[in-house]
């Protein structure tokens, strides 16, 4: 028997040597393991066999059935594997063929730049209000502390409506006088009015007749310019970076007293002096103040009570120093190629 | 500009280098854009001694130069060039304005070792074709060979020009006003200069009359001088008003504006011949009309103040001088003015006539009444002095001013409060002195008297903190934090709306645009919808910035137009502005413009939009906002827009906005647009929040197909379906729309696969079934509609 049982097996290898097909290594199991199989009718020869060698007969016999069907599967899964090969083969793709361009819009670059300076100032518990574009004049100069008559309200800079009533905004001061009115003076302030904002300028690469302020207002008892300069320094550090300096320099504003100017160190050359900065090392990128005790008057405020601080950015200017952008119309005009290569996450930047 | 070397009769500045202080000033407050001081490098005075033709020229001289030291050979064009004369000569080395350097070289075969020079090479004079013709500069005999040329003309000056802030370029704009900044910022006193003068016996009022009939002149000082003698001004005059960029006229003009420049006050002389014996100032007439210094007819109108001789104009006043009385060669007396007019009338008038002018400059910031007193005390003195002026007794005065001293009642407490920094009282006295700010401390309380100089100062404790905390040095305070609450800013009201619905239209990959409010009337006649109309401005820079919008669309296809240009296909871009109607009411609204492809890639597949992605867009943010289910879109017929393609869009019945496909003949290309007005959802109440479980048992899909009339809107089918489908029908997906071959011409197949669950319990196919048969035995009464087979 152990004869025939080798025998067998090496005639069944041969017989699925070359096989490729499925159907076909079926049809070689039919033949030795089938009903009517080489190897199943072996058994018949059981019924002639003493006890002593039937046991030893059908332990090989079905050494040799779990041995076949082994080879059998094997082979099956060989062929298998070849078939899903090939298939997998043919469905091969060029890998290098451009991708789906999936639509995500992007932010204008002065809406990005405000935004990321709208973090800043929530984060320090500033909120984020809006106002009209078209105000009254009471609101965007008179309460201001601009009286009827200033060189500042000159008609030739503000797009008057009705003259000396209605105007389009020339800042986004009067949201921060409708704030305080709207608090009546019993409760502290702190905001932010991002903003579009209007002057009779002629557009070219760095005037627009239509521009973005950022101004914010701190009221509260006990506000002094120290603070402001320390608010500054946070602000200056997230948006320039942690190694940016800071600077005030006296200036003058109408609704500010004491008023300055705030240079952050220039970002490009460290503050070695470059054409970014004029070889000054510094860069202007804002005006502030203490709230004019007039102003505060007028919006309901005891200034013997009540004292604060109010600063005022140029988004368009921040954004054209920031990202080295040279003409103001960029803004308005939104070149898609140019907004699509501008989708980037800040990798310095939290937001 | 601001003469150093004159601030110095004022100040002493012995010892100060000018540029480390124009560095102090411009720290504590007032800007110093530029220090000028002429570079007199290799530049010398030198004595011509030898002057000979160039043999190779008919113009040139080669000319042997005594510079003190050495004799030097240069050749040179100037006609004027002449052995004795005393001459600027600039040596190897000098570099000249434009950065043009002088080097040592051979003009048509000679020897050249410099050049001589003529003023306007030197920066000195405008080059104009007169000053080119004069030729080199000839110097005085008594020039010093071998010195500085600069000391010799007096212009070894240093100048700083000044760009300083509104509220101090009254103050700062003239030698006294300086010369205080100076002080207060070294602590050093300022000395006025002289004002006196001998009176003659006669007296003016036995000469005029002034009468002041307009409000807008407070104050008006007149003095009369007599027997002058025009002639050519002192040299330091003449060169101190080159200096501030005046051009010298004769003794009598050049002491106005000499004097304007030290205090700061414009003033007019008048012939007094010409003028006769009354003076009256009053508001013009309208269409009043007067010829001025510059021989020019001017028409005035009843803004403007005049300064009459009881009859007619003889000035404009602040503003121009009146021909019929200017100082000229035969001037004998002369009426000086010394006043103040209402700052606001003569910036209109100034700027109305297109006369700006250094004194109407001044008058227009407002003046110190001290100083006209003072002004024209001084003119007085000099004009005794470089005029051979008789001054007569007396002065004609009009005066409503008010003189009430502004003092400021503060604790040195409530500065320090204010700067952040802590400063004792004997420190205050210090820099209250260093001002020069007269004060008296009681009681640990300062009262300060504002100098009437500091015009811009107002009585308020900030004031006084400024002027501490510039002199203190911005750069010397801490920096702290506001002591305040702890919280996270929001959003507030609009914006906060603003931004979910401007994040969300950036996730469904549209761009975000910024554009202009202003624009054409031809640009807003477009897209208008629900308006009343707009708003136009009354003085617009341009007409195509003259219109108010009311829709963000035609400002959309502007961009368009632009990237359409630019050979960009893909436009998907929006906008979230406020508009405002003629009204000045204020809408909140969203536009959007998209053209080309949504998913792009050209080799493969594209999806293109159109306007069912639209209308997937406006629904996706609707249902963000919480406005599932209260939406609607109904067919409308909008002017700009294709008649078949786009609706108007509804929210709770009421409509907002439309949608749908730009009209093929304002735009071919297939543009496809929404706006509607936020500002009406932002109004509306939304459900809070709430999660909501998938459906626990198993949903049964069902699908049926429609024959409907081609006019059938789906929406209603959907309608009838949902009416008969009732709570256990979940939803409704259209899979299918046809038409053409087995659907007659008029008509159309829609299929729908529905849903149906109980959320309590499995369905039956039983209970499904008859749910089934239900809806479309409903669909095919109400809308005509016939069940396709399958």
């Amino acid at each position: 028997m152990n004869e025939k049982k080798e025998q067998l097996k090496k005639e069944l290898k041969e017989a699925i040597a070359n096989i490729t097909e499925i159907n076909a290594l079926n049809e070689v199991k039919v033949e030795y393991l089938g009903k009517k199989g080489k190897i199943t009718e072996l058994s018949n020869t059981l019924r002639e066999m003493s006890i002593e060698e039937k046991k030893e007969f059908g332990k090989l016999l079905n050494e040799l059935k779990e041995e076949s069907t082994t080879l059998i599967e094997e082979k099956r899964k060989q062929i298998e594997e070849k078939i899903l090969n090939k298939k997998l083969e043919s469905e091969k793709i060029d890998i290098s063929l451009p991708a789906v361009t999936i639509p995500v819009g992007s932010p204008n670059i002065l809406e990005r730049m405000i935004e990321e300076v709208e973090e800043v100032f929530m984060s320090m518990g500033y909120d984020v209000v809006d106002g009209p574009e078209i105000e009254e004049d009471k609101y965007n100069f008179e309460l201001l502390n601009i009286p009827k008559g200033h060189p500042a309200r000159d008609a030739q800079d503000t797009f008057y409506i009705k003259e000396e009533e209605i105007l389009l905004r020339s800042q986004t001061s009067p949201v921060q006088v409708r704030t305080m009115l709207s608090k009546k003076g019993e409760e502290a302030v702190r905001m932010i009015c991002p903003g579009k904002t209007y002057r009779r300028d002629d557009d070219d690469a760095t005037h627009s007749h239509q521009f973005m302020q950022i101004e914010g207002l701190l009221v509260d008892k006990e506000i002094s310019l120290s603070d402001l300069k320390g608010t500054f320094d946070i602000i200056a550090k997230k948006l320039f970076g942690e190694d940016c300096k800071t600077r005030f320099r006296p200036s003058y504003y109408q609704f500010t007293e004491p008023s300055v100017e705030t240079d952050v160190s220039c970002f490009k050359c460290k503050g070695e002096g470059c054409s970014l900065c004029k070889n000054t090392g510094w860069i202007t990128v804002s005006g502030a103040g203490m709230v004019h005790p007039n102003v505060l008057r007028n919006c309901g405020y005891d200034p013997t009570i009540w004292t604060g601080f109010a600063f005022g950015f140029g988004a368009e200017r921040l954004a054209m120093l920031k990202y080295g952008i040279q003409d103001v119309r960029t803004f308005y005009n939104t070149d898609l190629r140019e907004l699509k290569a501008f989708d980037r996450k800040e990798m310095e930047s939290n937001d | 500009m601001i003469s150093l070397n004159w601030v110095k009769d004022y100040i002493d500045l012995e010892g100060e280098d000018l540029k480390e202080l124009a560095v102090k000033v411009t720290k504590a407050g007032v800007n110093i854009e530029k220090v000028v001081t002429n570079d007199s490098r290799h530049l010398v005075i030198g004595e011509v001694v030898e002057c000979s033709p160039h043999t190779d020229s008919d113009h040139l001289n080669v000319c042997k130069v005594n510079d003190g030291h050495t004799i030097h050979q240069i050749v040179c064009g100037a006609p004027n060039v002449r052995t004795g004369l005393k001459v600027i000569v600039a040596l190897p080395g000098a570099i000249l304005p434009g950065n043009f350097e002088i080097k040592a070289g051979k003009i048509r075969g000679v020897e050249s070792n410099g050049m001589i020079c003529a003023l306007f090479e030197l920066g000195l004079e405008e080059k104009t074709e007169e000053n080119y013709n004069k030729g080199i500069a000839e110097l005085g005999s008594d020039a010093i060979v071998g010195e500085n040329p600069f000391t010799y003309l007096g212009l070894d000056d240093t100048l700083y020009e000044l760009d300083v802030h509104k509220h101090r370029n009254n103050d700062c704009y003239y030698h006294i006003g300086f010369a205080y900044e100076i002080g207060a910022i070294l602590g050093k006193p300022v000395t006025l200069p002289e004002c006196t003068y001998q009176k003659i016996d006669e007296n003016i009022t036995d000469h005029f009359q002034l009468k002041v009939e307009t409000e807008k002149c407070p104050y008006y000082l007149a003095k009369m001088v007599k027997d002058i003698k025009i002639k050519e001004s002192p040299d330091f005059i003449k060169k101190r008003l080159a200096s501030a960029g005046m051009r010298s006229i004769n003794n009598v003009v050049d002491i106005s504006n000499y004097v304007m420049l030290e205090f700061g006050q414009p003033m007019h002389f008048f012939d007094k011949d010409k003028l006769g014996n009354k003076i009256v100032v009053r508001d013009a007439f309208d269409l009043e009309e007067i010829t001025t210094l510059d021989n020019k007819k001017r028409v005035l109108s009843k803004k403007d103040i005049v300064i009459t001789d009881g009859d007619k104009p003889v000035c404009i006043a602040g503003v121009m001088g009146g021909l019929n009385t200017d100082v000229d060669e035969s001037t004998k007396s002369i009426l000086i003015e010394s006043a103040i007019f209402d700052a606001v009338s003569i910036r209109y008038t100034a700027s109305h006539l297109n006369l700006k002018s250094e004194a109407s400059i001044r008058y227009g910031k407002g003046l110190n009444y001290e100083y006209t007193l003072m002004a024209i005390n001084r003119a007085c003195h000099l004009l005794e002095k470089y005029a051979d002026a008789k001054i007569l007794t007396g002065m004609v005065v009009h005066d409503t001013i008010d003189k009430t001293p502004k003092t400021v009642t503060f604790k040195a407490s409530e500065v320090n409060k204010l700067l952040g920094i802590t400063i004792q009282n004997q420190d205050m006295e210090k820099e209250l002195d260093k001002l020069g700010f007269p004060y008296v401390l009681k009681d640990d309380t300062f009262s300060v008297t504002i100098p009437n100089r500091r015009l811009d100062m107002e009585e308020n404790v900030a004031d006084i903190a400024e002027e501490i905390g510039r002199l203190y040095g911005y750069h010397n305070l801490k920096s702290t934090l506001p002591k305040v609450t702890t919280r996270r800013g929001v959003y507030v009201g609009d914006v906060f709306y603003r931004k979910a619905v401007s994040k969300r239209l950036r996730t469904l990959g549209l761009n975000e645009v910024k554009t202009y409010t202003l624009t054409s009337p031809e640009m807003s006649s477009l897209f208008q919808y629900q308006t009343e109309g707009n708003i136009l401005l009354p003085n617009p820079m341009s007409v195509d910035k003259s219109v108010i919008r009311t829709s963000i669309l035609p400002s959309l296809i502007n961009v368009y137009d632009y990237n359409n240009a630019r050979k960009v296909k893909d436009i998907l871009i929006y906008e979230i502005s406020k508009v405002y109607d003629k009204n000045y009411k204020e809408e909140l609204k969203v536009a959007a413009l998209m053209k080309g492809n949504y998913l792009v890639n050209e080799w493969h597949q594209n999806s293109k939009v159109d306007f069912y992605l639209i209308k997937g867009i406006i629904e996706n943010i609707f249902c963000y906002l919480g406005f599932k289910n209260r939406y609607s879109f109904e067919v409308t017929n909008l002017k700009d827009m294709h008649p078949g393609m786009s609706a108007e869009i509804f929210v709770d019945r009421e409509p907002i906005g439309f949608l749908g496909r730009v009209h093929p003949t304002l735009k071919k290309d297939e543009i496809y647009v929404f706006e509607f007005n936020l500002s009406k959802l932002t109004e509306k109440n939304v459900k809070p929040l709430k999660f909501k479980e998938a459906p626990k048992y198993p949903e049964v899909k069902k699908d049926c197909a429609f024959v409907v009339e081609k006019d059938t809107p789906s929406e209603t089918i959907e309608k009838t379906i949902k009416s008969a489908g009732g709570r256990l029908l979940t939803n409704i997906e259209v899979f299918d729309v046809y038409t053409g071959e087995n659907v007659l011409e008029n008509q159309k197949s829609i299929a729908y696969s529905l849903t149906f669950a109980d959320p309590s319990k499995t369905l039956t196919d039983e209970e499904v079934n008859v749910l089934f048969k239900q809806i479309i035995k409903k669909v095919e009464e109400t809308e005509k509609a016939v069940l396709r087979d399958k």
